[in-house]
Formats: C-alpha cells, sequence, structure tokens
C-alpha cells in the first residue's frame, strides 16, 4: 500500500540525520514514539514530539527511562499502531530485555540506536560503531533480528521506512544503526510524494476469532496478527508458548517455537540481504564498511587505487542478516578485505567468519570519538594487498 | 456518568451463565488452561474471581477489556483470564499498559500483578505511570514475599519477616503501598485482604470505572511461603487472623495504614479523587496551545 499523505512531508529539505530519521518514521506510518533523551539521539524524539500534535493520530510520550519506553511501544504495537523508540548506546544496553521481548512475541517495531562511543557513558557526542554485535546477539536466549545501517541523512529518512516495512514483513524488532556522525550531518533529503512510498501493511489475520490461532505460522514462518480490542480474546506472553499463545515449558515446544524465529529470517535472508557494491568486479582487494565510515573509505579507495591497488567497497545497507554468502563468493574469487568500522573488531569477524579462510581479512578498526583517518584505512588496504600476494 | 449510577445499573445486572454444567466464571477464564499454578488457599485466586465478577458489574464488553501481568505469581493472571492479555516482562506490566491504553484509549487497561513487581522492579513506572495519571487500572497483590522464586525478602515484607533471603528477619523499612500511591498522584487508592471479598470487588468496580490511575492492594496469603515460615498457620488460618485484625477505615489518611507483622491491617478506601487523565490534559494543552491546528487525540 502508499503511504499515508498526513505524515509525509514531501518537498526538499536540508536535515540532519536525526530529524531525516523521525521523517522517515512518520512517512512509514509510525504514530507513536516513547522515547528517553539521550545523546546523540535526542534530536529524533524531539522533532516527534512537535510533529505529533499536527499528525493526526500520532502520540509521543516521554518515559520515565529507556526500559520504560522499549515496552511501552510494544504495548502501542499490540493496540494496532506502527511504532518505535530512539536511544543511544546506555540506552540500547537497557533495551535488550524487550528486544527479547519483541522477537519472542513477534512484535514488529523499530529501536533506533544512534551510536556514540562506548563502553559505559563513553563519548556521548562523539561517533561509535560498537554496538553492532549488541544489535544482534544483546538480549539473552536465541533469536534474529533485522538490522540497518544509513550513511547519509537521505538513507536516514528512506532506510526508516525500509525498517518498519521489514518489521511488519518479518514480524520483528529491527534496529537502526546510526551513527552520530550521520545522525547530526546535515544535508539535502528529498522526501517523495505520499503516493511514491511503498508500506507494509500490518499482516492482521482475516480469520474470525475460534479459528484464528495467534502463533501458527504461515508459509514463510510469519504468522498473522491480531490486535487488542478486535474480540479475538488472546494471550500473547514472553514465555516459550504454542500456537494458541499458551505457555508451555517443554522442549518439543520450546523447538518448535525458537528454531522459527530464527529461521524466519535464516530462511528469508536471501531476500532481506541488501548492500551497495562499487568496482568489485576487477578488486583485489574489498573494502567492507558501513554508516559514516563507508563515507570516509571512499577516500580511502581513492588513495589506494593511485597507488596502483585495484580497491572496490562493499556497503553493508541491511548489516543483519549478515550478507555471508556474498563475502564467501568474493573470498572464493580470491579477493582479499579490508573492513573498516569504528570499533576494535565487530563486523570484521562476520566478514572473517564468512570467508572460511579463502581471504585475507584485516581490520581498519578504531574506538570511535571521530571518523577514520583516510590514511589509516588506506594502509590497512596495502596491508591486506600484501597478505593476498603471499598467499596467491 | 457518576460511578454511583454504574454501580446501581450494575446491581441490575444478570448473572454470568443460565447453564448449571457450567462454572458461573467459565465465560472469563481461560477452562482450556486449569488447573492453574497457583497453591491452594493462595489469595491470588480469590482477586481473580473477585475480577471476573467486577468485570461483569462493569457491563463493560469484554472485546474492550484488557489484562496485563508482569512476572511472578500474580503475573500468571493474564494467562487465565479470558480478555486479551498481555504476559510481559518483570516489572514492566505498567509502562505496556501505558503503550496499550496511549494508543487505543477506548480499551479497558488492568494491570495485575505483585508487590514484586509492581513496586521494586516496577517501581519507577508506578510511580510515574501515577504522576501521569494514565488511565489505567493497578491491582497489586501483596503477599509480602517474592513467591515465585521460592520466598525471597521484599520491599513490602514485614519487618521481622524471616524469608530465604532474609534468614535472620527483616530489617529493612517496608514500603506503606497506599500513602506510595497518593503521594504519587494516585486518583483512586483501596486496600482490602484476600477475605473482604465484596469489598474487594466493589473497589475493582469503582476503580475500574474512575477515569486516571486508580490502585487496589490486596493482602494475600502465600500460605507455600510466607505463612508457614513466619510460623502462621495455613491460609485458613491466615484468613482468621485477617478477620480478627483488619479494621476498616475508609478515607483514613495513607500515612497511618503501614504493616507491620503483627500489626492491625487497616483497610478500606483511602483516595478516591478527581483530577485529568493524561490525555485530558494533552488534547486540552494541544487545544490551547495549536488552536484549531490540532484535532483532539482520540487513538
Amino acid at each position: 500500500m502508499k503511504a499515508d499523505p498526513t505524515g509525509v512531508l514531501t518537498g526538499s529539505h536540508y536535515l540532519d540525520g536525526d530529524h531525516a530519521c523521525c521523517e522517515g518514521a512518520l512517512a512509514a506510518g509510525c504514530r507513536f514514539v516513547a522515547g528517553y533523551p539521550i545523546t546523540p539521539s535526542t534530536e529524533v524524539v524531539e522533532r516527534f514530539a512537535r510533529r505529533a500534535p499536527l499528525v493526526e493520530g500520532a502520540i509521543f510520550i516521554q518515559m520515565e527511562d529507556e526500559i520504560a519506553s522499549s515496552i511501552a511501544l510494544q504495548g502501542a504495537v499490540w493496540a494496532g499502531k506502527k511504532a518505535m523508540t530512539v536511544t543511544s548506546g546506555p540506552g540500547f544496553s537497557l533495551m535488550m530485555e524487550h528486544i527479547g521481548l519483541a522477537a519472542m512475541t513477534e512484535t514488529p517495531c523499530v529501536f533506533v540506536d544512534v551510536q556514540r562511543g562506548g563502553p559505559s557513558t563513553g563519548l556521548p557526542t562523539l561517533p561509535g560503531q560498537a554496538d553492532m554485535m549488541q544489535a544482534r546477539w544483546g538480549s539473552h536466549g536465541d533469536y534474529e533480528i533485522i538490522a540497518l545501517s544509513p550513511n547519509s541523512p537521505q538513507e536516514c529518512f528512506n532506510l526508516t521506512i525500509d525498517a518498519f516495512n521489514l518489521s511488519e514483513q518479518y514480524r520483528v524488532p529491527v534496529m537502526f544503526m546510526m551513527d552520530e556522525c550521520v545522525g547530526h550531518m546535515m544535508e539535502r533529503v528529498v522526501i517523495p510524494r505520499a503516493d511514491q512510498i511503498e508500506i507494509t501493511p500490518r499482516r492482521y489475520t482475516k480469520l474470525p476469532p475460534g479459528q484464528y490461532l495467534p502463533f501458527k505460522p504461515g508459509e514463510d514462518l510469519v504468522p498473522e496478527m491480531f490486535k487488542a480490542g478486535d474480540g479475538y480474546r488472546l494471550h500473547v506472553t514472553g514465555l516459550t508458548h504454542d500456537y494458541r499463545g499458551y505457555p508451555v515449558m517443554e522442549p518439543n515446544v520450546q523447538e518448535t517455537l525458537v528454531h522459527r524465529l530464527v529461521d524466519k529470517i535464516r530462511v528469508n535472508a536471501p531476500k532481506i540481504w541488501r548492500y551497495e557494491e562499487t568496482d568489485v568486479a576487477d578488486a583485489d582487494i574489498v573494502v567492507v564498511s558501513y554508516g559514516i565510515t563507508s563515507r570516509v573509505a571512499v577516500e580511502a579507495i581513492a588513495l589506494a587505487r593511485k597507488q596502483g591497488i585495484k580497491v572496490g567497497m562493499l556497503r553493508l545497507i541491511v548489516v543483519w542478516p549478515f550478507p555471508e554468502d556474498r563475502i564467501f563468493e568474493l573470498a572464493s574469487q580470491g579477493k582479499g578485505f579490508v573492513v573498516a568500522e569504528m570499533n576494535y573488531g565487530q563486523m570484521f569477524y562476520e566478514v572473517d567468519r564468512s570467508a572460511r579462510g579463502r581471504a585475507p581479512v584485516v581490520l581498519a578498526g578504531h574506538g570511535g570519538g571521530t571518523v577514520h583517518n583516510i590514511e589509516d584505512i588506506a594502509k590497512k588496504i596495502v596491508e591486506a594487498n600484501t597478505c593476498r600476494s603471499k598467499r596467491n | 456518568m457518576s460511578v454511583e449510577t454504574e454501580l446501581k445499573k450494575a446491581s441490575l445486572s444478570p448473572t454470568y451463565t443460565e447453564d448449571p454444567g457450567k462454572h458461573p466464571m467459565d465465560g472469563f477464564l481461560r477452562m482450556d488452561r486449569m488447573p492453574h499454578i497457583w497453591c491452594s488457599t493462595c489469595g491470588i485466586g480469590v482477586s481473580v474471581n473477585c475480577f471476573a465478577k467486577a468485570l461483569e458489574k462493569c457491563q463493560i464488553p469484554l472485546d474492550q477489556v484488557t489484562v496485563v501481568s508482569g512476572i511472578g505469581c500474580t503475573g500468571r493472571v493474564a494467562g487465565y483470564v479470558k480478555v486479551d492479555s498481555f504476559h510481559t516482562t518483570h516489572g514492566r506490566a505498567i509502562p505496556f499498559a501505558t503503550g496499550l491504553k496511549l494508543a487505543n484509549p477506548k480499551l479497558k487497561v488492568i494491570v495485575f500483578s505483585g508487590d514484586g513487581d509492581i513496586v521494586a522492579i516496577g517501581g519507577n513506572h508506578f510511580i510515574n505511570a501515577a504522576r501521569r495519571n494514565i488511565d489505567i487500572t493497578v491491582i497489586c497483590i501483596n503477599n509480602f514475599n517474592y513467591a515465585m522464586t521460592g520466598g525471597q525478602v521484599a520491599p513490602t515484607s514485614p519487618e521481622g519477616s524471616v524469608l530465604s533471603t532474609s534468614p535472620y528477619g527483616n530489617f529493612e523499612t517496608p514500603f506503606n503501598l497506599p500513602f506510595l500511591a497518593e503521594s504519587v498522584g494516585a486518583v483512586y487508592v483501596a486496600r482490602w485482604t484476600s477475605l473482604h471479598i465484596y469489598n474487594q470487588t466493589n473497589s475493582m468496580v469503582e476503580a475500574i470505572l474512575k477515569p486516571g490511575f486508580s490502585f487496589i492492594e490486596i493482602i494475600a496469603p502465600c500460605p507455600t511461603i510466607f505463612e508457614r515460615q513466619q510460623k502462621m498457620g495455613d491460609g485458613l488460618d491466615r484468613l482468621r487472623w485477617y478477620c480478627e485484625n483488619s479494621e476498616i477505615k475508609h478515607e483514613a489518611k495513607t500515612k497511618d495504614v503501614a504493616i507491620g507483622l503483627q500489626n492491625k491491617i487497616i483497610v478500606g478506601k483511602f483516595v478516591d479523587k478527581t483530577r485529568p487523565t493524561y490525555l485530558e490534559s494533552m488534547n486540552e494543552h494541544y487545544k490551547e496551545k495549536l488552536g484549531a491546528r490540532y484535532k483532539p487525540y482520540e487513538g
């Protein structure tokens, strides 16, 4: 279906990534935001608080903490709203239990994390990219999520819409992994007309009460939803549950449920993977990057090319599920990798795992606080090229 | 429409089921989930029964009723009542309920959870939801301990309570829940014991019909742990004790109703006042600030 025009601010704007993310959410149909102030994400909720009273059916509430925010949005989803919460590292840590709840109860919702330097209070006003593994593994137990990483304000707008659509399609919490630079940089953001924006509606059941089983999956492993107040009078629990939604403390029910929660993303991963390749075909070295670092990497690649090294770029747009098949394919072609990210090795391990020993994988990492020096990435490209030459 | 009118109307309503083969509460409970997990003479089931009666008296269509629970013995209530129900995480039933209510103000949202859930791990949410006057009802079953995990000391355990993590007796000062609820802005505050089934039911009716944040504390026996550990006998002995040692004092000052291990328990309706709910305040405020540009929020 097409976007509801009441939330779409069609036109050409000059926005930072945080504001663009808020507009993306409104365009996607998000009408409920629960948040708690935290730098560098606060501008997202500030804008939503200003916009919500002027968009019919939209409401913002500033909760007492991130724990409350991360579950209030799930209450809103079960009452029929599209909803998100917004935070940064310390708040993201507090939200982990509820990411697990959303995964377990298959509640479609969006968690925005504008990453700053960590651990702990770290660097509140400066960038980091060190929550990438936390986004994937932060809550206890086995589950899968989807995560996206924009590298410009325009993408903050576009991909926020995609984040909502993916959350509805697969009924998973979607992590929107921004960073302080992308959140605070201002660029032109073009917001199209509502009829040019594709929206995935919630997958409500058409079955009447009595015939509908709330956690019985369809062919794509995703069950259809109901909402409170529609007369179904059903139960939703974070306990292991059967098709009826009733708690059952048995290994076979755990196997059926949790295996499906994992498989609904793993099996559908090729449909979810999204990355952008530049000059990869003839490249000896592929720089894998995402977010603001991908824009710095472009300069490093140009520098390395000047030195005669054939370098290409694979920019992750969907970060989780990780496009392991594509990395393996490139590794099998004898290409080496440099993973440039603002941490001491997170997605690096995914690239290394996916290469399965067939290619050298070099980390160009640092602890955050500023973007990479172009020369530092270029040096790693040279290093990877040397490793590759020795191996071949 | 006043609460009094509602109650009068409710007293004329028909009973739940005419079928003699069925339990009168069948329509309110998920009978396919029985037997429940609660111990014999536990007070939680009593309150669920009162809740079903209260819903019947309120004459609210059950399709509009939503029950939210956290984790713990009382946290299991959501799983047994046959309405839309959500069994959330430990301590977080109130913010989940806040999201539900704000997203669809037509829903009647009732939080049913235990003392540890509501005022220990969930204490921050409790005080903030009351402050905001979110239009929900919180029914807190207070059995003075963490029963689901085997009987640990709680912020409600009276001084001297012997529990597994207070093996020499509790030396902390417990919460006085009605005092807490009133001081942070609850518009309706009542306390009853599991013995007071009619009063409890009537309070539930009043609380559910009352716009704003309403709070009912139910003092309930936990015969398997709390009463046994305090050598107070079984659940029935405890009900006898309630009978002899509870005193109904409507409008008692909430600061005076703290609970000691062997003291009298003051019960009654302590607070019943009116102030605008969160959504009423929000709509009023935005109408004033934004004028015709603002369409009142209805969900």
